[in-house]
């Protein structure tokens, strides 16, 4: 008999297993996903989630037996029936219901379980990426990395090299000592050379040789002159930073469903961003007829409505990117939500401000127009735009289940687009 | 053994061997002596044990693979694997207190949550009960080789994992996927295998991939000869073949050598697993029997409290219990509650039998109940278990009554219940529902047509109008997958008349015959 005690090895066995199961059925789960995304809550958007897939679709088939037919069954637990009783045939089938009856709430065809938040995430931001991502200028350093640099004379006795330390003690001991030793060694030589009756002499000498003795014997083991210590410098790690400026028209044209869904639209923005950029500065700015940057709560809660000038918060945009944002520093990204509703005068300000200052700085533009009417003069103006800038894009979202594909297209993985272009390129 | 005994005697007069309900390596080591002093004076005969100490999180992962310790990577298991921890964690489900491997050394895993009173349970249980009965039992003895099965299931991941290497995941994941689809039709019930020599399996598996290619190019090289004798209806195979994956590992044409193997791994695996399938009455139930019956002998000898006993028969009663037919809790019959008590009571008609014993089981009452027990333990399997031991005294015990349920009719018929004149029909009853060709389809090789298109026809052998479910169409695509050319399978009725049931793909396996 022995005891092997395996709590220490590894858990996940089944974790391979997992993952397979995950491959496997990717498309149902990014179905699942897709659904569930947008009824989740905003503050738990980054949780793991629950996710159920049909149980037909992955169930593993095998040559079974089916309903149906004559059956010889003994049941435990006899209570009135004599032979020859009859009995109505229950609603279930009464061989399978006790399997049938476990009411574990979840009904037999879902096959429900939770994905991690990684797995999450994963699953939900496959094949995008953030556009015209740079590695700008790097101005926050978040933290320094300290590397060895050499040696120093002066520093902390626990950064102290002792071998480098001995080194240089050995090597001045030497330098000191080798010409009185020299010198010594002479003396001693005449000492023993001189003839026994030059009494005086041979004092004198003797005088010199002991002085010399205790020169050499003062000379020290180690010095401060001789301590090295290790010399660190702290090298930046550089980080990239983004900003993400959040534009929203709360004016009076925008009803509660329409903000709801431009909410849902920055989040997965946002939980995308995150992902990408170790800090991720968001600017929030809310208009009507006037722009006003805000926090996080009083740009998704706080009601406040007005007429609409978009322009206002694209003017606001400028002066806090002048202000704040330097865009050699920054990847700035910005996305814009509105119904499309605008002073017909201001739509040309506002391509005028966008063509000029905006887009020249910020690596992209997101507009998304939650409407169900036609376009508005917006966004023709904005189309206009899209001939000369490449970092502008704009989808019109019509109702909730839209948000994701489209948040999707926006940041589907460059590689396709740049193939096509390179393969225009060539063509001309 | 006389010293042993004088030093459990010795114990018996002092204190029990602990009264908390922690546990620590120490008291399993003089809890385990206590039990095999025991398990040897009632002469249980086991494989050596080895005990593995484990995490609820590894519990859950040995659930996954169907209690195999090393599996290879498939998403089923994942699956498994997925709903296990989820309604765990969601308190739907406890766990196993213990998982056994059939296996020599004999493995059993106790995990870190028990108690003290629950590892001493799980050693009686696992380590002398259910191990006795992996070394005893002749079905284990003809289809599982105990000392091989580590070394065959560390070679089957290594090489399924190579297959990944060379030919890539989904690959080796669609050969899998239509495998387990036909993994219980991959034993020959009737026929002894071979000796499974796992331990060569890695050497000989070169020769074997040559071999065997050379057997499937003889086979479809003779086609000419083979047509002309069509006439005479000969048939390939002569006689129809129940063991599908052999059938396609041997025969399939246009199989590569790693398929096949893979092919091999499954039926394997699968064949180790076919004893477990048929005898979960009689496994639960000895394991059963003996974990109470040493736990009792524990208590009468002094090493345990009164306390012990208590926490013990609490959770031997939840393991024991057989809810009614009409109450929430019911699952079928439970085979720790059969089980259990069919072997008490073959220990009460030995040891006590009344009249109505003598007259059902004169071979039976009075003789030494270790030996009868070990005897039944030996030789049966659920089905013939039954039918030879369920005793009046259980049928009334359990109130069993049977019941006959005609799709046709609008109400069950109560058939017999526990009465003089129903035992012998429950018994019958019972016995046919644990056969295990009655509870799996008939499905066997039936023809191939070689001098033809090659389709391979499987027949399906109907009894009592019960047909098969919606799966097959999808098991019969899986087939096809392996096959590489028309499958096609026709069902029987009593009469012998025949009709294409499925075919895959769905036009091209037409009757060439007419």
């Amino acid at each position: 008999m022995q005891i092997i005690d395996r709590r220490l090895n590894q858990k996940n066995k089944s974790t391979v297993n997992r993952q397979r199961f995950i491959r496997r059925y990717r498309s149902q789960i990014k179905k699942a996903i897709a659904d569930r995304i947008i009824n989740r809550g905003i503050t738990d958007v980054d949780k793991s989630e629950s996710i159920s897939i049909s149980s037909k679709d992955i169930s593993e088939p095998s040559f079974r037996h089916g309903q149906g037919g004559k059956r010889n069954r003994v049941f435990p637990g006899n209570k009135a029936f004599s032979v020859g009783d009859k009995i109505p045939r229950p609603m279930q089938d009464e061989g399978q219901a006790g399997k049938r009856a476990s009411d574990n709430g979840e009904g037999n065809d879902e096959f429900m379980f939770e994905l991690s938040s990684d797995e999450y995430m994963n699953i939900l931001f496959e094949d995008l990426e953030l556009p015209n991502l740079q590695k700008n200028q790097l101005k926050k350093l978040i933290n320094y990395k300290n590397i060895r640099s050499g040696f120093n004379t002066v520093g902390t006795p626990s950064n102290i090299d002792i071998v480098r330390s001995l080194k240089g003690s050995l090597a001045r001991r030497i330098a000191i000592k080798s010409p009185l030793k020299k010198q010594l060694k002479k003396l001693q030589q005449t000492l023993q050379q001189l003839p026994s009756e030059e009494l005086v002499q041979s004092k004198r000498l003797d005088d010199e040789i002991s002085a010399l003795k205790r020169r050499i014997k003062r000379i020290p083991y180690i010095d401060s002159f001789d301590l090295r210590y290790k010399h660190f410098t702290k090298l930046p790690q550089p980080t990239t930073n983004a900003v993400m400026f959040c534009l929203m028209d709360v004016s009076g044209s925008m009803d509660q469903k329409t903000k709801e869904i431009a909410k849902r639209f920055y989040i997965l923005l946002y939980m995308f961003l995150k992902r990408s950029y170790k800090d991720v500065d968001v600017v929030y700015i809310r208009h009507h007829t006037h722009a006003k940057e805000v926090d996080e709560h009083e740009f998704f809660y706080s009601q406040e409505t007005g007429g609409t000038i978009v322009s206002s918060a694209l003017i606001l945009m400028q002066e806090i990117l002048a202000d704040r944002y330097n865009p050699e520093d920054w990847n700035v990204y910005a996305a814009q939500a509105s119904d499309g509703d605008n002073w017909d005068n201001d739509s040309l300000k506002c391509r005028n401000l966008m063509g000029t200052s905006i887009l020249p700085r910020i690596r992209y533009f997101a507009y998304v127009e939650i409407t169900e009417r036609e376009p508005q003069t917006l966004w023709h103006e904005y189309q206009s735009l899209l001939e000369h800038f490449d970092n502008i894009a704009m989808k019109k979202i019509t109702q909730q289940s839209d948000i994701y594909p489209i948040f999707r297209a926006f940041f589907q993985k460059q590689g396709i687009n740049l193939k096509f272009n390179s393969s225009l390129k060539s063509r001309g | 053994m006389s010293k042993k005994r004088l030093k459990s005697e010795k114990v018996t007069a002092s204190e029990p061997i602990s009264t908390g309900a922690d546990w620590n390596y120490d008291l399993i080591n003089q809890y385990y002596a206590a039990i095999e002093d025991i398990a040897n004076d009632f002469g249980l005969d086991t494989y050596p044990n080895q005990m593995e100490i484990i995490s609820a999180e590894q519990m859950i992962d040995a659930y996954a693979s169907a209690g195999m310790p090393i599996g290879y990577n498939h998403w089923s298991f994942g699956k498994h694997f997925i709903s296990n921890e989820q309604s765990y964690r969601r308190g739907q489900m406890g766990l196993a207190y213990e998982i056994v491997i059939n296996s020599d050394p004999c493995i059993a895993y106790l995990m870190e949550e028990n108690s003290m009173m629950m590892q001493a349970l799980v050693i009686a249980h696992a380590c002398f009960g259910h191990n006795s009965f992996f070394k005893g039992n002749y079905l284990f003895k003809t289809w599982t080789d105990a000392d091989a099965i580590i070394d065959y299931l560390v070679f089957a991941k290594s090489y399924i994992s190579d297959c990944e290497q060379k030919y890539g995941v989904d690959e080796v994941e669609s050969i899998l996927d239509s495998c387990h689809a036909l993994m219980n039709y991959g034993v020959d019930r009737y026929k002894r295998p071979s000796p499974i020599s796992m331990r060569e399996e890695k050497q000989r598996q070169n020769d074997r991939e040559q071999y065997l290619q050379s057997q499937v190019n003889e086979l479809w090289n003779t086609i000419p000869e083979k047509s002309q004798s069509k006439d005479g209806k000969t048939r390939f195979p002569s006689e129809p073949q129940e063991n599908i994956l052999y059938f396609i590992e041997k025969n399939a044409p246009l199989m590569k050598s790693w398929q096949r193997e893979i092919v091999r791994i499954v039926r394997k695996i699968g064949q180790y697993f076919y004893p477990q399938r048929q005898t979960q009455v009689m496994n639960e139930g000895w394991a059963c029997f003996w974990h109470y019956t040493i736990l009792n002998e524990l208590y009468d000898r002094g090493h345990v409290t009164d306390g012990f006993m208590i926490e013990f028969l609490q959770s031997h009663t939840n393991v024991v219990a057989q809810p009614d037919f009409d109450s929430p809790h019911f699952n079928g019959i439970n085979p720790y509650a059969l089980g259990f008590n069919m072997m008490i009571d073959i220990r009460r008609i030995c040891e006590k039998p009344t009249e109505e014993d003598k007259k059902w089981f004169p071979e039976l009452a009075g003789t030494p109940w270790n030996e009868s027990l070990t005897f039944a333990m030996r030789n049966f399997k659920d089905e013939s278990f039954i039918a030879q031991y369920l005793s009046p005294k259980v049928i009334r015990d359990f109130k069993l009554f049977a019941l006959n349920d005609d799709a046709g009719l609008n109400e069950l018929n109560i058939t017999a219940i526990h009465n003089d004149v129903g035992y012998q029909e429950i018994r019958n009853n019972l016995s046919m529902q644990y056969n295990i060709s009655m509870k799996e389809p008939n499905i066997e090789v039936y023809d191939v047509d070689i001098g033809g298109n090659r389709s391979l026809t499987l027949r399906h052998i109907t009894a009592n109008n019960i047909n098969l479910d919606e799966t097959t169409s999808e098991v019969m695509k899986h087939l096809h997958k392996l096959w590489g050319f028309p499958v096609k399978l026709i069902s029987e009725d009593v009469n012998g008349e025949q009709y294409v049931l499925n075919q895959c793909p769905l036009e091209a396996a037409t009757d060439t015959n007419g």
